[in-house]
């Protein structure tokens, strides 16, 4: 992973030479026309997905999430929860597909590990001072190798939004190639931009490329902790983003979408607009990725349902 | 390095919209005086489902003489509707249009099946527009007096107007709702491929209990159409077709009293400048041709794209063509249906051989046609100069012809180096390029960074020989009061 970073990182060297060149790069990048992004969001949204397509959406849904908890009462016991859950989302069906991931705050890495040991399921974990992102450099790298020497797969960074909205858009890139570098070998990393902070379109874009000429494994919509969280057309420009990066360089980068999906109906939306922008190379928990922790049991309820054919209910789904 | 990769894809599974919310008669008569009837020959004609080629129903066909029954039965009507107060004329109108919009399901399959475009659209666009004509016009029947023609201006008398097959009840709705609004009754043929829907609008007319004879629905041929427009007793043409039946039409009232609206082809010019918003772009380019298979007159059958970014922009175009889902209207999730008669699919391919011979370079998006009822591939032309046919004939299928241009000038130069002037679409980022470039073009109606977008309250019509008159909005009135 880190060869390709580096081949990435060189196939864009002239643009990232100074913050000027930085600047007219991701300057140049097409605009994006708000009113057309999200009228294709939302024609996409109106695909009807049922029978055999829904069966194969629910459990494609399941396997992609990151089962998140990243609350200040975050305790072991919890997380050990999280973990199980993950790992057998409904114990009444063991064909269920496990989850992609846990993901928790950095000092909860080694429970979650041991919660998930063996299954397959990755530990992620939010890092560089979660979720604002305004700390010191270094107290951020203390952050990522805190989580990555206590065994995380994955680092969920976020970037500094102050430092890009200022136009320091080299700033932000450097941080990213240190974290990058903190990651190591074996972390893949996640970058968030936290897309409701950033505002417009046109920034998401360019934050989008930024983010994977630094490096990132993933680009990400948000922390969940703001306002504005994933929204179809957010994410569907990241997946326009990593579409046409694979196009120019060959690197494919995932998309997580994080906050705010929380039905089977919204989650299925998604997965039609990775579906028909990124393509299929993109619908795999590899490439993909929901942040999102109510969404499983919705999911679950729904996946019963279509075995089943009746609706069970709240409480034949864990509650965690 | 890669986990288990799933390895079913996903395929959407068909989730067809229910016929049983349609009831269809298998045979219906014409509509006169508020009574169905058969026609005074007793002719009929069958109209089919273009995507199965089944036949739907049996329609009367209009002759002269119920033409000549209708057209008096609207004169007699005209006295009374016309001297109802505007506000008791709208009241008819909201009615209409809350019935339309309860009975839009019903409608939008209707649609679907007699015309064998998609679901999506009939739902989505169709209908709502449909709807939202009425509401718009019924707004105006009591404020005519502040529409800019002087206090308490006076309809017209009897509107004879003739529709197209591509939106069968939106033209309705375009033709309908401000000539009853403004007080005139109407004797309005449909188009022969496409009959059913405003015999089920006549039905609405019932339901919504609007007085006999105000609204007269005569199924028919061209011949149909013709005997309206030279009818005496008609004071008012109104036309959205052809030109070359529009050009027949303005010979056939000339020299009369009979006050024209025509709304004819085009061949609309979409310019994308290489500041343009990529993405959306090549979005707007799919629905400027696409939708409705690409009949549609306003419809952007000319990409004019600036030579800088024309590899690039083709690369997603092609690919966004790929995604495409070309089949069954009826199915939620179909993007392109089927070609609406088999002579418009005859002329489709006609014209795109000629493409071919004449050396332009044809692509096709990969899809399979269903083996029966009319389709065609949704197709694109490369090397296409203005002198090639396919850049100057409309076609009137999803067929575009794709043009270069190195300056502004040149794109507005080539943009209405045409016969129509009926739309055009202008992409870029750039604010006052909008403004200066729509300026200097000729077409009725311009857009800007979107196409073929819909509202009654905006005035549509052409320059050239795309026709004249306008309708939709305030200025959509002017055709049916006598303001002369």
């Amino acid at each position: 992973m880190p060869t390709t970073a580096h081949a990435t990182a060189s196939a864009f060297a002239d643009a990232t030479a100074s913050d000027s060149a930085l600047r007219r790069f991701l300057h140049g990048l097409p605009g994006v026309d708000a009113v057309g992004l999200e009228a294709r969001a939302a024609a996409l949204g109106t695909r009807s997905i049922k029978t055999t397509a829904k069966a194969y959406a629910i459990d494609l849904a399941i396997s992609v999430i990151d089962l998140t908890t990243l609350e200040g009462a975050d305790t072991p016991g919890k997380v050990r929860a999280l973990g199980a859950k993950a790992v057998h989302p409904d114990p009444t069906d063991r064909t269920t597909p496990r989850t992609a991931a846990v993901c928790v705050y950095p000092d909860m890495v080694a429970a979650a590990k041991e919660a998930v040991a063996g299954s397959g399921v990755k530990v992620a974990s939010v890092a560089t001072a979660f979720p604002a992102g305004r700390a010191a450099l270094t107290v951020k790298l203390a952050d990522v190798q805190d989580a990555v020497s206590a065994g995380a797969d994955e680092i969920d960074m976020v970037i500094d939004r102050g430092a890009f909205l200022a136009g320091k858009y080299l700033k932000v890139y450097e941080e990213i190639r240190a974290v990058r570098e903190a990651c190591g070998e074996r972390a893949r990393l996640k970058v968030i931009f936290e897309t409701g902070e950033l505002s417009t379109y046109d920034n998401i874009r360019r934050a989008s490329w930024l983010g994977m000429m630094a490096g990132a494994d993933f680009i990400k919509t948000s922390t969940g902790k703001v306002g504005v969280n994933a929204t179809p057309a957010n994410t569907l420009l990241m997946l326009e983003a990593v579409r046409d990066f694979k196009q120019q360089t060959g690197v494919q980068i995932g998309v997580k979408p994080a906050g705010g999906i929380r039905t089977s109906k919204d989650a299925v939306k998604f997965l039609v607009l990775v579906n028909e922008t990124a393509g299929p190379d993109w619908l795999d928990n590899h490439w993909f990725r929901f942040g999102a922790s109510s969404l499983l049991n919705d999911l679950l309820m729904q996946r019963q349902k279509l075995a089943t054919g009746r609706y069970s209910g709240p409480d034949y789904v864990t509650v965690d | 390095m890669t986990m288990d990769k799933q390895t079913s894809v996903f395929e959407y599974a068909p989730a067809p919209e229910s016929r049983s919310v349609v009831d269809i008669a298998p045979s219906y008569g014409l509509f006169i005086d508020g009574e169905f009837r058969e026609a005074a020959d007793g002719k009929v004609f069958k109209t089919v489902s273009p995507a199965t080629e089944e036949v739907l129903s049996e329609v009367a066909q209009a002759g002269a003489e119920d033409v000549d029954r209708a057209v008096k039965a609207a004169r007699k009507a005209f006295e009374k509707w016309s001297a109802l107060p505007g506000a008791e004329r709208a009241k008819y109108l909201f009615r209409i249009a809350r019935i339309i919009q309860e009975r839009s399901r019903e409608l939008a399959v209707l649609e679907t099946l007699d015309n064998g475009k998609p679901i999506k659209e009939t739902r989505d666009a169709d209908l709502p527009l449909v709807a939202a004509h009425f509401f718009y016009y019924a707004g105006w029947a009591d404020k005519l007096d502040h529409a800019g023609y002087g206090a308490n201006p006076r309809p017209l008398g009897v509107a004879g107007q003739v529709i197209p097959w591509n939106f069968p009840l939106l033209m309705l709705a375009w033709k309908i709702a401000p000539a009853l609004a403004t007080g005139n009754t109407v004797v309005l043929k449909p188009a022969e491929t496409t009959p059913l829907s405003a015999l089920f609008f006549a039905d609405i007319c019932r339901q919504a209990g609007l007085p006999k004879g105000v609204v007269n629905i005569l199924p028919g041929y061209g011949d149909t159409g013709a005997a309206i427009v030279a009818h005496d007793g008609v004071d008012k043409v109104a036309f959205t077709g052809s030109t070359a039946v529009g050009k027949e039409i303005a010979r056939t009232v000339a020299g009369t009293d009979k006050k024209v609206t025509l709304e004819l082809g085009g061949k609309g010019a979409n310019i994308v400048f290489d500041d343009a918003p990529i993405d959306q772009a090549v979005e707007g380019i799919v629905s400027g041709i696409f939708f409705n298979q690409g009949q549609v007159c306003c419809a952007g059958s000319r990409l004019l794209v600036q030579e800088s970014i024309q590899d690039e922009l083709l690369d997603s175009l092609k690919r966004r063509l790929s995604t495409l889902r070309l089949g069954d209207p009826l199915d939620k999730n179909t993007d392109i249906g089927a070609i609406n008669s088999a002579e418009q699919l005859a002329r489709i391919t006609a014209l795109a051989e000629t493409g071919e011979a004449e050396g332009a370079e044809r692509w096709s998006a990969p899809c399979e046609l269903p083996s029966s009822g009319y389709w065609f591939a949704p197709t694109l032309f490369t090397n296409v100069t203005q002198a090639h046919t396919v850049a100057r004939d409309e076609i009137f299928g999803p067929v575009l012809s794709v043009l270069t241009f190195r300056t502004p000038d040149e794109a507005v130069a080539k943009a209405n180096n045409s016969q129509y002037g009926l739309s055009a679409g202008i992409w870029t980022e750039k604010g006052s390029r909008i403004l200066a470039v729509a300026d200097r073009l000729r077409a009725g109606v311009v857009w800007a960074n979107t196409f073929n977008k819909f509202d009654p309250t905006s005035p549509f019509g052409g320059y050239k020989e795309s026709g004249f008159g306008r309708e939709g909005g305030r200025h959509g009135l002017e055709a049916y009061l006598d303001v002369r």
